[in-house]
């Protein structure tokens, strides 16, 4: 049997001769939601960056199924079926959001047609619908990130990787894109790395936790084995652990 | 009111060729954020296209489609000799690039064809006068107008309803992001530069037909006006060069009718100081573009 999972293997990442990542190595598997945790400063974006070929690798190894993806650019990342949203919004702000979603789509070999369709079906899903029309640039903080995952999804990833998905929406939203992807890869077999601080999220939507501190692993497995980890309360978690306990 | 159609015939026609060679510039820019100084060369290579084919026999129009589409390969291959291997450097270098590029080509006119002017084959209505509702006017503006309509038309639809459109668009506001996303970059890049030249190809004819004749430095003054029109308009924004080539045609219009004869002479003088007070009120241009973007 064939190893369809998005794995990173001793991954290593330097900037000016700092280390930002030390020798990482994690796995997600088709329909698993994986939560990226770890303190400010841990390497968590960076780690999402270099498996989306934005930075470059010191060492070790991106897999992608059998397809080796290290040194692969944005580009050849984005269409091995990997998708990623920002921890800052980058929408096209002077195109209007249904051309937004349409992009992607378009980008990955869809006609006009269909492209159309799909960010249309998108935008309905997400509740965006009244918005296709408008400009990205006049939509509120939490609309804009809604549309960021949208347009994600128009690539028809395998995988999705999701910077601080909720951050910037009040309660409501945040609610109503947690029912959103817990249901994704349940439907379409989609792995999903999600980084955020809000345990509760976490919590709630994962699966498994992979938490990094300084760069390195420092622990990874079920929810309860990584909450009860005392490397983890020491170095993240702390009053959080209570908080997702609560 | 025959005085007032006279006016908006002159601005329109004016305009609508000040508007072709602004797009032709603002649509590498957009993308590259790099400003295309072998633009007027385009032009230069489609009016000598048209002079090289005059012996061929061949009908007019055959030969204003063959040197439009010499100046959209001459487009591409500026991305390839002078963008491309330069572009992820500096800005700076890609600066020098295209200046050198120019310069090789204007040479290369000197050399290879004549520093003198050389005839292009026109057609008769190109010197024709049309006369109606009191206004007598060369059939050449009219014709000027109606191209600019259609390309402006055509280059709209492009932008909005095809694929590619959507892509230069995307490309144009956050060009990093565009690539993550699987937007062939070089493409769209290499596309942009053929639009541009397939513009300065049309602009070249409309533009030789005020002149009738070709040389090799034919091309700086449609750049120089098409830079100031993308400057008014907002040097990011397609609907804001459009505007700016409007814009600078109804100022040169006015001072041509307005300022007397011995001051006519000086009339750039006071185009450009108008400019400088637009810019003064506006110095981002009158159409802002797309906040964010990065180049590479």
């Amino acid at each position: 049997m064939t190893d369809d999972s998005l794995r990173t293997i001793d991954v290593s990442v330097e900037f000016s001769g700092l280390r930002a990542l030390d020798g990482v190595s994690l796995s997600i598997a088709p329909g698993e939601i994986l939560g990226l945790i770890g303190p400010n400063g841990s390497g968590k974006t960076t780690l999402v960056n270099a498996i989306t070929g934005q930075v470059p690798l010191a060492d070790g190894r991106i897999l992608c199924g059998e397809a080796d993806l290290t040194g692969f650019s944005p580009r050849e990342v984005s269409l091995r079926g990997i998708a990623r949203s920002f921890q800052v919004v980058r929408l096209f702000n002077n195109l209007t959001v249904i051309e937004n979603v349409e992009a992607a789509a378009l980008a990955h070999g869809n006609g006009r047609r269909a492209s159309r369709d799909k960010a249309r079906d998108l935008l309905t899903e997400f509740g965006l619908e009244a918005r296709a029309e408008d400009l990205a640039i006049g939509l509120s903080y939490g609309d804009k990130r809604r549309v960021e995952i949208s347009r994600a999804l128009a690539a028809d990833p395998k995988y999705l990787l999701l910077d601080e998905p909720a951050a910037g929406m009040n309660e409501a939203e945040t609610a109503a894109l947690l029912s959103i992807l817990e249901e994704l890869p349940r439907t379409s077999g989609l792995g999903l790395l999600i980084i955020d601080h809000d345990m509760t999220l976490i919590m709630r939507l994962c699966d498994r936790l992979h938490v990094l501190a300084s760069g390195r692993t420092i622990a990874e497995g079920g929810k309860d084995s990584v909450r009860s980890n005392p490397l983890v309360i020491e170095a993240y978690l702390g009053t959080g652990a209570e908080t997702a306990h609560a | 009111m025959s005085f007032f159609l006279q006016f908006m015939i002159d601005v329109l026609s004016l305009g609508g060729a000040y508007a072709l060679m602004a797009l032709g510039l603002v649509i590498v820019y957009g993308i590259l954020r790099l400003v295309n100084f072998a633009y007027g060369e385009l032009i230069m290579v489609a009016g000598y296209t048209m002079y090289l084919t005059s012996g061929s026999g061949l009908p007019w129009l055959v030969m204003a489609a063959v040197a439009v589409l010499m100046a959209m390969l001459a487009g591409i291959a500026t991305d390839y000799v002078a963008f491309r291997p330069v572009r992820a450097k500096s800005v700076t270098a890609v600066l020098i690039t295209s200046f050198a590029f120019s310069t090789l080509l204007q040479n290369a006119a000197l050399l290879f064809i004549s520093p003198r002017p050389r005839n292009v084959p026109l057609p008769e209505i190109f010197s024709e006068t049309v006369q109606f509702a009191g206004v007598i006017t060369p059939a050449r503006n009219l014709i000027t107008i109606a191209t600019a309509v259609v390309m402006l038309a055509l280059f709209s639809w492009l932008m909005r309803r095809t694929v590619l459109g959507i892509a230069m668009r995307a490309a144009a506001t956050n060009f990093t992001m565009a690539r993550m996303l699987g937007v062939p970059a070089n493409l769209v890049i290499s596309s942009a530069f053929a639009i541009s030249g397939l513009l300065a190809g049309v602009v070249s004819m409309l533009w030789i037909g005020r002149i009738g004749a070709v040389v090799p430095g034919i091309g700086l003054e449609p750049l120089l006006i098409a830079f100031i029109a993308t400057v008014i308009g907002g040097m990011r924004s397609l609907q804001g060069a459009v505007l700016g080539g409007f814009l600078l045609a109804f100022m040169d219009t006015t001072l041509n009718f307005t300022l007397p004869q011995d001051l006519l002479k000086f009339r750039d003088a006071f185009t450009f100081s108008l400019v400088i007070l637009i810019l003064l009120w506006r110095p981002q241009g009158l159409i802002k573009g797309p906040a964010s973007g990065q180049r590479t």
